[in-house]
């Protein structure tokens, strides 16, 4: 029996709505089989909360007197550079920016302390920011230099919009090398020492819904402990790689480019970390609804960690010469016991994703969908599918001579 | 008067090679129980040790390992989780020498075995959200 997302917003106005999360429904499935369990629930709820790079937010900070013009300007945010190449008080900090004076890596490997996100955090804490600015001046922007302290309440807006969020599986990364290495996936212990993986398995938005069918832009999500939505596809979105029988992909897949207000978020749920050797980012919650609309739909939130795979890759050599090979391809469920075997060697695994905390937003997207609180929404667009022509290029360098 | 206390010797390469904690049994009359070693030859190394003895003789032992390049750290340095900071991701738990921290299997929270902390400090700067710090 099929659902409308109409016929499921009505559930949830009526206090009806049957709602489980995405690691509940396995068993609910279980239980009660594919067909049962697809008539009986509406929505099954999905969350992830890991590092997420391509992250940032848009702020409009007000007209100061006289006007200032930092479009062409600088702008830094307790010391941070935000992006001026835009209107005269709009500006955008991301996630992996870094103070002038932070030394990077020629002290190696460089600790990263503070940077963009850990300035996005604290803007949400609702903590004051140091804003100093620098202008060329115009007939009608006069002024050239602003140094000011800002709030989120002083902010006419402030978004959310991350080009590239909630990544469909991801890799594991391990080191061949004999040395220590420092990377966006942690620190790797040479020969094996470890393997560090990324991504929420069987709870992760876009693995509970492979091909796409219900999440596209326009889908209201759970956004950094507010309400987000779906922007579009994210950066890099590559739908057309190597998947299971049941469709999900055994490699980095498909992404989601978010936007949602920040004034609602919260600290907890947008967190600034330091990458040892690496750089700053952002750890990012994000928990997506997806409406059990047919027997299809709900076929594909049943999945396990034992069913999907991840591929193995070295970040001493294959990642950073973009070679492809790969040294094989594990399972989430093995990966969660502790250990894998690589090469014959047993290597312990660690998670840079936090599993508890997707189960909590995951849970929480649950309570306000019980609650009425949150209604979904029927995307505007999809997202490109296996069928499109989508897909991610390498760069193809042409000299200039 | 009789002591005992917890302490982590860093090696130099230079110092692997020598007959250190012989010195201190053999000099100082020091008992030793040695709850974590790390030493190979020309590498830097790293043990941890519960040591035992007469004050004076004890302050002499560690006189005498400051003196030869030693360098010494009380585990009375204490490494804590702020637990605000702390996600759970699990990051730390292939980073840690000791096995201080472990993953629950039925809820996956990473619990810290304060116990096992020998202090070596890799933690702190592995944790991305920088929840582990060291407090004097």
């Amino acid at each position: 029996m099929a659902k409308t997302i109409e016929e499921i917003n009505e559930k949830i106005r009526q206090g009806k709505v049957v709602v489980v999360t995405a690691e509940e429904i396995i068993d609910v499935v279980k239980e009660k089989g594919v067909k049962k369990a697809a008539m009986d629930v509406d929505v099954v709820t999905t969350g992830t909360f890991g590092p997420m790079c391509s992250s940032g937010a848009c702020l409009n900070i007000g007209h100061s007197q006289p006007r200032i013009k930092l479009g062409g300007g600088t702008a830094y945010l307790n010391d941070v550079q935000a992006y001026t190449g835009l209107a005269a008080v709009d500006i955008y900090i991301g996630a992996n920016a870094l103070p002038d004076d932070d030394p990077r890596n020629r002290l190696y490997p460089g600790e990263f302390n503070y940077g963009g996100g850990h300035v996005i955090e604290e803007l949400v804490a609702g903590k004051d920011i140091r804003l100093a600015a620098t202008a060329y001046g115009t007939d009608c922007y006069p002024r050239k230099r602003l140094e000011t302290w800002i709030n989120m309440t002083d902010l006419n807006e402030a978004v959310l919009l991350n080009f590239r969020n909630a990544y469909q599986n991801y890799n594991i990364a391990v080191n061949l090398s004999d040395r220590m290495l420092y990377t966006y996936m942690g620190v790797l212990k040479p020969n094996l020492g470890n393997a560090n993986y990324c991504s929420a398995g069987h709870l992760s938005p876009l693995l509970n819904d492979p091909h796409y069918k219900t999440i596209g832009i326009g889908t209201r999500i759970f956004l950094g402990g507010g309400m987000g939505y779906v922007a579009w596809h994210g950066t890099q979105h590559n739908p057309n790689v190597l998947r299971g029988d049941d469709g999900v992909p055994w490699r980095p897949a498909g992404t989601l480019a978010v936007i949602g207000d920040l004034k609602q978020m919260q600290p907890e749920w947008l967190r600034g970390i330091s990458m040892l050797g690496y750089g700053c980012t952002m750890a990012v919650g994000i928990g997506v609804p997806i409406p059990i609309l047919s027997d299809e739909i709900l076929k594909y939130t049943v999945v396990t960690d034992a069913d999907i795979f991840a591929p193995v890759v070295d970040y001493s050599e294959a990642y950073p010469q973009r070679k492809p090979e790969i040294l094989g391809q594990v399972s989430y469920a093995q990966l969660k016991t502790g250990t894998i075997q690589i090469e014959g060697k047993e290597v312990p695994t660690a998670s840079l994703s936090s599993y508890p905390r997707a189960v909590e937003i995951a849970t929480t997207l649950k309570e306000w969908i019980l609650t009425g609180k949150f209604l979904l929404t029927e995307p505007v667009a999809p997202l490109p599918g296996v069928e499109s022509d989508v897909t991610t290029k390498p760069l193809r360098e042409r000299p200039i001579e | 008067m009789s002591v005992s206390k917890r302490i982590v010797l860093h090696f130099s390469r230079r110092l692997a090679d020598r007959p250190i904690i012989y010195r201190l049994v053999k000099d100082y009359n020091l008992e030793f129980n040695i709850l974590k070693a790390s030493v190979t030859p020309e590498k830097e190394g790293l043990m941890v040790l519960e040591l035992t003895g007469e004050q004076e003789e004890y302050d002499k032992g560690i006189r005498y390992l400051t003196e030869n390049g030693v360098r010494i750290q009380s585990l009375s340095q204490n490494v804590i989780r702020n637990e605000e900071r702390c996600t759970h991701c699990g990051a730390c738990i292939t980073i840690c020498p000791a096995a201080a921290f472990e993953l629950e299997s039925l809820t996956r929270r990473v619990t810290f075995y304060h116990e096992r902390c020998l202090a070596c400090g890799m933690c702190i700067k592995a944790c991305p959200p920088r929840a582990m710090e060291v407090h004097f």
